[in-house]
């Protein structure tokens, strides 16, 4: 793999260019704006998912009856493609017919994906959100369940409200899927997004909504900048073994104890 | 013991009722939608219940025939194209990391810690990292527009190999030990003991790889560049790339319904599974 990320480093003409590619990245001010552009889009799209999937987990862990409705019914996102889920997003939100947006309307809002980049940023954090809802959904509740009853009895009979038993007892336990699904949710907005991403907004208004992942496609294979396009892919790659890394020594630790 | 609150109840109906509404709504949107003529739907707002047409609109799109259709092939070649890619990436996916899996567990050969972290780091990338270097490799081994191409890169992976690996490792050693004593050979043990075994998993991981194959669009972006090759995933794309007021919203709709109903079924069906494989896969 490494090898072949360097040979591809040649530029389209077969010619060594050392780390030329990698410099004119780092000056290129449209890559750096794509950096920051991932930052928000993947905080964004993490914490949204992480704590509203954490909200409906801690809900639906307490009630028995039906539960396995919700249950299916929430799942549901999983299955949908990215691409899918965009254009399903795409059609309420698309200004001239969309749904949302005509209730926008109503209330005043000029809504304008193609216009404004934060309506666009908007619509793509939510179409991705929605998305991974899901799957964050289920490992929370898994990890609800896991947690023994009898120390929340325990504690309620100490006299802890629900509240509190929550912040004391349920969430310290629940850190180690909290952090999990904090690096699970950080790669899917930085690859899995793309659909969602080119479904919509395309990149744009202008760069806006180009997040790295995007560029590397659209430099590569649209611009023909192939050299480019494989240093920003190897920049990617460093991100993800990052990423990686740190879950593994995570894990290891989670096993020690 | 505990004491159960009313109020705490009712809150969280109320708050689950309103994840599943936002949940479902896209999706009952996309029904609605799939369901009304495209004048119904070119006006603003559109209609929010059902209308005749959802027979009409899969057929069109479905064979391709009648009005507004803008794609040259037929939807079912692309239904096609994606359950043939789907159902070979998960097999191949299965086959594979068994086998490896296998041999990491079960064979002591030089460099096996080494190839095992080789097989991790490497796999572990998204096929969306290396796309440009794979891209080069499958255009040079002349495997673009083909299913070949479409698979293969996507076969490998990390994740199933690594699964198999923590399940072969919780298999007690004296089964092993027993049937060699039996006089089985690897092969045979691997059959005959390790496959029953690890159905569930297999299963599970069955369904995860199903779905991750049925949505995958990057890929396919790059390697299908005739439409004869379009999984449907992408097949809704290029229908909704016109200005927006043209797009026949219904029919995208209704081709948006077709490619979300496979997986959409493969999950609700095998919950258990599914819900085994996602949370075991990740562990």
């Amino acid at each position: 793999m490494q090898s072949l990320q360097q040979s591809d480093a040649f530029g389209t003409s077969v010619e060594w260019v050392g780390f030329d590619n990698f410099l004119s990245l780092w000056r290129d001010d449209t890559y750096l704006a794509s950096f920051k552009t991932t930052a928000i889009f993947s905080s964004l799209v993490a914490g949204l998912g992480i704590s509203i999937s954490l909200l409906l987990a801690f809900f639906a862990d307490r009630i028995v009856r039906g539960a396995w409705v919700y249950r299916s019914l929430l799942i549901l996102p999983y299955a949908v493609a990215p691409v899918v889920a965009g254009v399903l997003w795409l059609f309420l939100f698309s200004p001239s017919v969309g749904l949302a947006s005509y209730v926008l309307e109503q209330w005043g809002v000029r809504w304008n994906i193609l216009l404004n980049s934060n309506h666009a940023m908007t619509l793509i954090v939510i179409a991705a959100v929605w998305k991974q809802i899901s799957y964050n959904f289920l490992f929370f509740l898994a990890g609800f369940q896991s947690i023994p009853k009898s120390l929340i009895e325990a504690a309620a009979i100490d006299g802890a409200g629900v509240w509190r038993r929550f912040w004391t007892i349920q969430f310290p336990l629940l850190t180690p899927t909290t952090f999990f699904l904090l690096v699970v949710n950080t790669v899917y907005a930085f690859f899995e997004t793309f659909g969602v991403v080119d479904a919509t907004t395309k990149g744009g208004p202008g760069k806006d909504t180009a997040i790295l992942i995007y560029k590397v496609y659209f430099d590569g294979f649209k611009a023909m900048d192939l050299g480019g396009s494989a240093a920003q892919s190897v920049v990617l790659m460093l991100i993800v073994i990052g990423l990686t890394v740190l879950q593994f020594r995570y894990i290891e630790r989670k096993v020690n104890y | 013991m505990m004491g159960r609150h009313r109020l705490l109840d009712a809150l969280s109906h109320l708050v689950l009722c309103i994840g599943v509404l936002i949940t479902v709504f896209p999706i009952y949107v996309a029904l609605v939608g799939a369901s009304h003529t495209a004048q119904e739907m070119a006006q603003s707002p559109i209609p929010l219940w059902f209308g005749h047409e959802t027979w009409n609109n899969l057929k069109t799109v479905l064979w391709g025939e009648g009005p507004g259709v803008t794609t040259q092939v037929p939807v079912y070649r692309m239904l096609w194209v994606s359950c043939v890619t789907a159902i070979s990436i998960a097999v191949g996916k299965i086959i594979i990391s068994l086998l490896s899996a296998f041999a990491i567990v079960y064979f002591r050969f030089p460099f096996r810690k080494a190839v095992f972290w080789g097989i991790f780091v490497t796999l572990m990338l998204p096929v969306e990292v290396r796309i440009v270097p794979t891209y080069q490799v499958i255009a040079d081994f002349h495997m673009v527009n083909s299913f070949a191409g479409l698979t293969i890169p996507l076969i490998a992976s990390a994740t199933a190999t690594f699964l198999f690996r923590q399940f072969f490792l919780t298999v007690p050693d004296e089964l092993a030990e027993a049937s060699k004593m039996d006089g089985a050979t690897p092969m045979r043990f691997f059959w005959d003991v390790l496959l029953p075994l690890s159905r569930t998993t297999i299963a599970a991981l069955f369904v995860i790889q199903f779905i991750y194959g049925w949505n995958q669009y990057l890929w396919p972006l790059l390697i299908s560049t005739e439409e004869r090759m379009y999984p449907i995933v992408m097949g809704i794309r290029s229908m909704t790339a016109g200005a927006d007021s043209q797009v026949q919203w219904n029919l995208v709709m209704a081709t948006a319904l077709l490619a979300l109903l496979p997986p959409l079924l493969v999950v609700l069906c095998m919950q258990k599974w599914f819900i085994k494989g996602l949370v075991d896969t990740e562990k």
